[in-house]
């Protein structure tokens, strides 16, 4: 399985296999297309055997309410009032893992082999290698993998790893009833997302754009909005993601120096030792102490070899 | 007449063993998930998942004997003027040569400031711990301060096993203070030389 191969693993800090030059797969999902039918999220369900408890309507048609470690995909509802159009707009943006090119996920996770990313740009978890400390959630820019209150594991969108491994489309995309979810190689859709954003303009929508976010490396899920310049209209999609300064700093070069300065004061201690050596006290004998032999006046010695 | 002086009770000595017993455990589980090269601690500990069970509540323990400890021990660690002295002249500390050194009372400067970083350093894990103990608190903090207190966790822990491992080498280095605190006694002579103050404060009562 070639399109397989892991090009990045979790808490590993030795180069994974990089000789294949493997193609880059995106998911390209055009909000300007989605009708919110959530048929997305019924073949998410579907195929990966989810079933999440029915919630409660909270007033929204947001259902259920948010990600889960049972629901990969949502569908996010906006209400957005265009001020030049005067227009009640109503922007539809399907939630779930971008599977960046620098996953923060990966980054932050301290079980080797728990979150992998394979040369094709999926970025997937195995749960038999995670432990369940949730450092993937702080990691990510998206706010996207969930910890599962019923086995401790985190879960999220593996965009269809196990059929796009054998040359299906993920179960999203193939049941996409207006077609405003594709999938292809990466550059396919960034061509596809172009013709798209140029119908858009025509059309009115002058800062349509494709939203594959630098900061994060690009991603393997992109989005075509009507408004590229506010990606938060569409129920908080992050402006500018990237991988936190907190995370890098937590993740980044400070450990390897932190190990290294425990290493050396250890190091510091056995130098100390062997140069300065030990802090010894002379037991001498205490001045406070009786010192002179006491004689009891009441018990006599014999000693044959004295002399009267 | 005994030539020894008690320093540590035996309630003191079990509480300090207990802490130290802890702070291993709670140590080698959180240098597990601490940086890659470690990971491999996670197996004495039953596995990674394992590791990631029980480190918080290791950590609690030893924070709460901890708290014990230091209620214990606060009321001669306050700092003073022979302690800013005694840290002006830590080249005759290293060196062996405690008569150059202002007199010592029961703890030296460097102990008191020991143990003012152990308490800060106990306090930031205790709280950054809680943070981003996510299967009791996963939902009631925001991401920004989850990973602030990853940071501010990372940094404590850092700064303690700093902290220890000069505590470790000091009681190595000083022969007698490790007897001090195993058999809670030491002799006069290692009193005088190393804590005369205290030696004259004792005699006193």
């Amino acid at each position: 399985m070639a399109s397989q191969d892991i090009t990045a693993r979790s808490a590993t800090t030795t180069p994974m296999p990089q000789v294949r030059q493997v193609g880059e797969v995106a998911k390209l999902i055009d909000t300007s297309k989605c009708i919110g039918c959530k048929a997305c999220q019924v073949a998410c369900s579907e195929w990966n055997e989810l079933r999440a408890e029915v919630g409660h309507n909270v007033g929204v048609y947001d259902n259920p309410n948010d990600l889960g470690a049972d629901s990969w995909t949502l569908i996010r509802f906006a209400e957005y009032e265009n001020p030049a159009s005067g227009n009640l707009e109503w922007l539809i943006r399907k939630d779930g893992c971008m599977h960046c090119a620098d996953p923060g996920c990966l980054k932050a996770c301290p079980s080797p082999g728990a979150i992998v990313k394979y040369a094709n740009g999926i970025v997937d978890f195995n749960q038999d290698k995670c432990i369940g400390c949730g450092y993937c959630i702080s990691g990510c820019p998206f706010d996207v993998p969930r910890l599962s209150q019923k086995d401790h594991k985190a879960y999220k969108c593996t965009l269809c790893s196990d059929r796009v491994a054998v040359g299906l489309e993920p179960a999203c995309v193939k049941t996409c009833p207006t077609g405003a979810i594709v999938f292809g190689s990466k550059q396919d859709m960034q061509m596809h997302a172009a013709e798209r954003i140029e119908d858009l303009k025509e059309r009115g929508f002058a800062q349509a754009g494709l939203y594959d976010p630098a900061g994060v490396g690009g991603t393997h899920v992109m989005y075509v909005l009507h408004h590229a310049d506010q990606p938060s209209l569409y129920a908080g999609l992050p402006e500018a993601p990237a991988i936190s300064p907190l995370v890098e700093l937590w993740k980044g070069v400070t450990k390897p120096l932190a190990l290294l300065a425990m290493g050396a004061a250890v190091l510091a201690g056995f130098f100390h030792y062997v140069r300065v050596g030990p802090n010894r006290v002379d037991e001498e004998p205490d001045p406070g102490e009786p010192t002179v032999h006491q004689v009891d006046p009441s018990v006599h010695v014999v000693d044959p070899n004295k002399q009267p | 007449m005994n030539n020894e002086i008690e320093r540590y009770t035996p309630a003191e000595r079990s509480n300090h063993w207990a802490v130290a017993i802890l702070f291993v455990l709670a140590g080698l589980s959180g240098l597990a998930l601490f940086h890659p090269a470690l990971f491999w601690l996670s197996g004495l500990f039953g596995g990674g998942v394992w590791t990631r069970i029980l480190h918080p509540f290791l950590g609690l323990a030893m924070f709460l004997l901890f708290l014990v400890l230091a209620i214990r021990f606060a009321r001669y660690n306050h700092l003073n003027a022979y302690d800013r002295q005694w840290l002006k002249q830590m080249d005759d500390v290293v060196n062996n040569r405690e008569d150059r050194l202002p007199e010592v009372g029961r703890y030296n400067a460097g102990q008191k400031l020991l143990f003012w970083v152990l308490v800060l350093c106990m306090l930031v894990l205790l709280v950054s711990g809680i943070v981003i103990w996510r299967q009791y608190f996963g939902e009631a903090f925001g991401v920004g301060l989850i990973r602030l207190a990853a940071v501010a966790h990372a940094l404590a822990a850092f700064v303690l096993i700093l902290g220890i491992i000069v505590h470790v080498y000091a009681a190595i280095w000083i022969k007698g203070s490790m007897g001090a605190m195993l058999y809670g006694k030491v002799s006069r002579a290692w009193a005088r030389k190393h804590h005369a103050a205290w030696l004259r404060e004792i005699g006193r009562k």
